[in-house]
């Protein structure tokens, strides 16, 4: 008998995860919907159709405790959709706190542990406390003249729509609609979004009359205040006609036809259902194929990565054929070195459209990671009592997904930091005249090839003084240098291990997580972090990210006899000096470039190479600049620009800071990439120390 | 080949559904057709003779309650056998499913067993093969 196999538990369990992700998007919805003094009851029908999924799911692939949870909010779910519970504040609470819960079911399901979940058994015990289901009185749709053949199709959820619909006293009208079947999907879409403009379609019925091979026919029923010339005037087309549904009235004779239909409408539905039969049997195997309507697969992000790596062991080939070309030309064959070179661009066309492909593939919109802080920012509103606006700008912004997965855990910390010490008080923003309520901005947006995102508060500001007086009081700095340091420097502080205004840690922001970790964090992604800070204003931390981990394009250098990649979305210019012009400022080497000084570093020096005897007064450097910071890495020779793939280090390796990874040179050589970020970091901050010797990797 | 419809909004619980019945040696070569919402199903239905449907209720815009009372009001397909899969939450929604026509029901989380049973029990076991080369 059918065995579940490793491949569909996978499936199962990214098919739960979307399904929470869709349930979290529900509840922000209904959330908003509900500040906004709107009801949008397909909301909750949407987040009971989710768990539910869910709970059937569960069952079919043991996931018990998945399917125990599932069962227990779909109750809550039910009622909540049936209208035998109010969406109360603390009942959207509530249901908030599940979309975490889910995430911690589903992480020891999936690793099959079997481990107690206290935060989720608490959540049990509010859905209990929340209270009983009421139930509704009985229907009073006896009042309509609708046709029994509707009623016998509405399913429980539809037949509670259409009683709160009457009421509320609207009027009910039938839509018959002929669809084409080749575009019922976009036709149908169009036909919803006019609708919701007038109410609420409680349901679709085939009418079973006029279909052919390729056209169907749906009585659509809509609740509405407006009145039938209204919808005439904006859903009126060719294939629809609209009826009101009239009301019984006791005087009157119960088989009262329905309102003529036309009113300028054309009839289209009245057309013989005998001859249109009689279409269908003629055509039977015509028209749109058994493919199914949408055409999307889900892959592993591993399969992509697969991919990405043999497009870069092609982009070595690549190399490797200009360099046989320019050896052609050099030993006299220009013949045959043009034909290479014209394989060669070609190649190198097909490759570029090749990799664009792959990265487009890999491409997700911010919005993914931004949905799940909206609920944080939610939660820790509430928890604080502070009032908080989110506003979220540039969520359709495109990022490599596995960045966006690095980054909901560094963001989240950045956020409950703004709630948490940046937001003041009410009382507080009262007293300086600032609007109570909190504003937290999410900008994200796309800046060559970096996304930079945003967070901004416009609370207090950070305390310069207070932040120094910690760090010197702790030990991190020596008092004398504390009067020297400038304002940027000053705020990096908040980056120092340790290092919080905050007498106590507290519940929020004092969870073992600092801001260190998110530094490191993000530069563990190739990115950096700048903080602005204004006081009594706000707080501004600007994260700039590459586009794309998978393959960058790289500055080829020499350090004495070692060849190193600088990626080149991290350099803005390569020029050569006298090593006679260097001067030392404040106890670091600068050159003067355009008449601006620049800290320079010696990467031979750092990465403690072994000095050669060579004459180096002319030399190179390599201004490497991260959001607003700028280093200049001096080198020894520059050989130019390749693409290349970057692996991981060996384990022997990776504990040496100031490297992103390893990568083959088009001549079959190792080079190491060297790690921007983190340089300009560690050198700018002044914590660069002895390091481990690079001399491993010579042939 | 018999041919079966699969009205499911679930990736996974289609999946489930076709491997469970395709593993199975009574029941034959199937080709199962997958519709992954009311409307996928409406538009697929035309398309030739089906030997059973099997159908979830709580499906968005077209529910399975339309989808049955659609199939046994169409000349072509009212004497197919329709296998109706949902949750136990949805017991009103089944029965009136089983009013309009529906021939079955099985309650979700069911086994790939119980599955093949009712297959088997509305559709009958493979036809002797070999009859038509």
């Amino acid at each position: 008998m059918a065995e579940i196999t490793d491949k569909a538990r996978e499936e199962f369990f990214s098919e739960a995860q979307e399904i929470i992700e869709t349930l979290s998007r529900n509840l922000l919805a209904l959330d908003a919907a509900q500040k906004a003094g709107k009801e949008d009851p397909s909301l909750i029908n949407e987040a009971f159709r989710a768990v539910h999924t869910l709970k059937g799911l569960a069952g079919l692939f043991g996931a018990i405790r998945l399917g125990a949870f599932s069962h227990r909010l779909e109750d809550l779910l039910d009622d909540l959709r049936l209208g035998r519970m109010d969406l109360r504040p603390e009942v959207l609470d509530v249901l908030f706190a599940t979309v975490d819960a889910y995430g911690r079911i589903l992480t020891i399901e999936k690793e099959g542990r079997d481990e107690d979940l206290p935060s989720v058994d608490e959540l049990f015990r509010r859905l209990d406390r929340l209270g009983q289901a009421v139930e509704r009185g009985a229907s009073p749709t006896g009042d309509y003249e609708l046709d029994p053949g509707m009623l016998a199709v509405l399913t429980e959820y539809e037949e509670h729509r259409l009683r709160a619909n009457i009421e509320q006293n609207l009027k009910l009208y039938r839509l018959r609609v002929q669809f084409d079947l080749s575009t019922i999907d976009k036709a149908l879409d169009e036909m919803k979004e006019r609708a919701k403009r007038h109410g609420e379609i409680i349901t679709y019925l085939p009418t079973g009359e006029a279909t052919g091979a390729d056209a169907i026919e749906l009585d659509l029923l809509l609740a509405s205040r407006d009145d039938l010339a209204t919808l005439i005037g904006t859903m009126g087309a060719d294939n629809v006609v609209i009826e009101e549904i009239p009301r019984r009235r006791r005087s009157v004779a119960p088989s009262a036809l329905p309102m003529p239909g036309s009113m300028g409408v054309a009839m289209a539905a009245k057309a013989d259902p005998v001859i249109l039969e009689r279409v269908s049997e003629g055509a039977p195997d015509q028209g749109p194929s058994l493919r199914s309507l949408t055409q999307t697969v889900r892959v592993d992000i591993r399969k992509l990565d697969h991919l990405m790596n043999i497009v870069g062991e092609l982009s070595i080939v690549r190399s490797s054929l200009s360099r046989i070309a320019e050896r052609l030309r050099g030993e006299g064959s220009r013949q045959l070195a043009t034909e290479l070179m014209r394989l060669h661009r070609n190649f190198d066309r097909r490759l570029g459209e090749m990799q664009d492909g792959i990265l487009e593939v890999r491409m997700v919109p911010l919005g993914q990671v931004f949905d799940r802080l909206a609920r944080v920012v939610r939660q820790i509103s509430r928890d604080l009592g502070k009032e908080i606006r989110l506003v979220i700008t540039g969520a359709e912004t495109e990022i490599d997904k596995l960045i966006v997965e690095e980054l909901s855990d560094p963001l989240m910390h950045m956020i409950r930091n703004a709630i948490d010490h940046g937001i003041e008080a009410a009382e507080r923003r009262a007293e300086v005249g600032k609007p109570l309520a909190g504003t937290i901005a999410l900008n994200a947006f796309q800046k060559g090839n970096h996304v930079m995102i945003e967070v901004e508060d416009d609370g207090r500001g950070i305390d310069e003084v207070a932040l120094v007086e910690k760090a010197v009081a702790s030990g991190k700095i020596a008092r004398s240098e504390a009067s020297e340091l400038v304002r940027d420097e000053i705020l990096a502080l908040i980056f120092v291990p340790g290092l919080s205004t905050r007498e106590q840690a507290d519940d929020l922001s004092g969870r073992g997580v600092g801001m260190d970790i998110v530094k490191t964090n993000i530069n563990k992604l190739g990115g950096v972090i700048d903080v602005h800070s204004e006081t009594g204003i706000g707080t501004k931390m600007a994260i700039t990210l590459p586009i794309t981990l998978a393959i960058v394009s790289a500055l080829l250098v020499r350090v004495h006899d070692q060849v190193f990649a600088i990626p080149l979305s991290t350099v803005s210019e390569a020029l050569s000096f006298d090593a006679a012009s260097v001067r030392r400022v404040e106890n670091r080497e600068v050159i003067t470039v355009r008449g601006s000084s620049l800290p320079i570093c010696d990467l031979g020096r750092l990465l403690g190479l072994p000095e050669p005897h060579e004459d180096r007064r002319r030399r190179f450097v390599v201004v490497a600049a991260l959001g607003n910071r700028r280093l200049g890495l001096v080198v020894d020779h520059l050989y130019g620009q390749e693409d290349i793939v970057i692996k991981p280090l060996g384990s022997s390796l990776s504990r040496v800071r100031g490297f992103a990874g390893a990568t083959e040179l088009g001549d079959q050589r190792v080079g190491l990439v060297i790690d921007s970020g983190s340089i300009i970091e560690e050198v700018l901050s002044g914590t660069e120390g002895p390091r481990e010797r690079v001399s491993l990797l010579h042939g | 080949m018999r041919r079966v419809l699969l009205a499911e909004d679930s990736a996974s619980m289609r999946a489930f559904v076709r491997a469970a019945l395709t593993a199975s040696a009574n029941l034959g070569p199937l080709e199962i057709v997958e519709a992954q919402s009311g409307f996928d199903a409406l538009r697929l239905l035309p398309r030739g003779a089906w030997d059973l449907v099997i159908t979830d209720i709580n499906m968005p815009d077209i529910n399975g309650l339309e989808l049955i009372s659609f199939i046994r009001k169409n000349e072509a397909h009212k004497a197919t056998p329709i296998l109706i899969i949902s949750t136990a939450s949805s017991e009103r929604d089944r029965d009136r499913g089983m009013q309009l026509g529906a021939s079955a029901y099985l309650v979700k989380p069911f086994t790939a067993e119980a599955l093949v049973d009712h297959a088997l029990a509305q559709m009958g076991a493979a036809p002797a093969s070999g009859a038509h080369g």
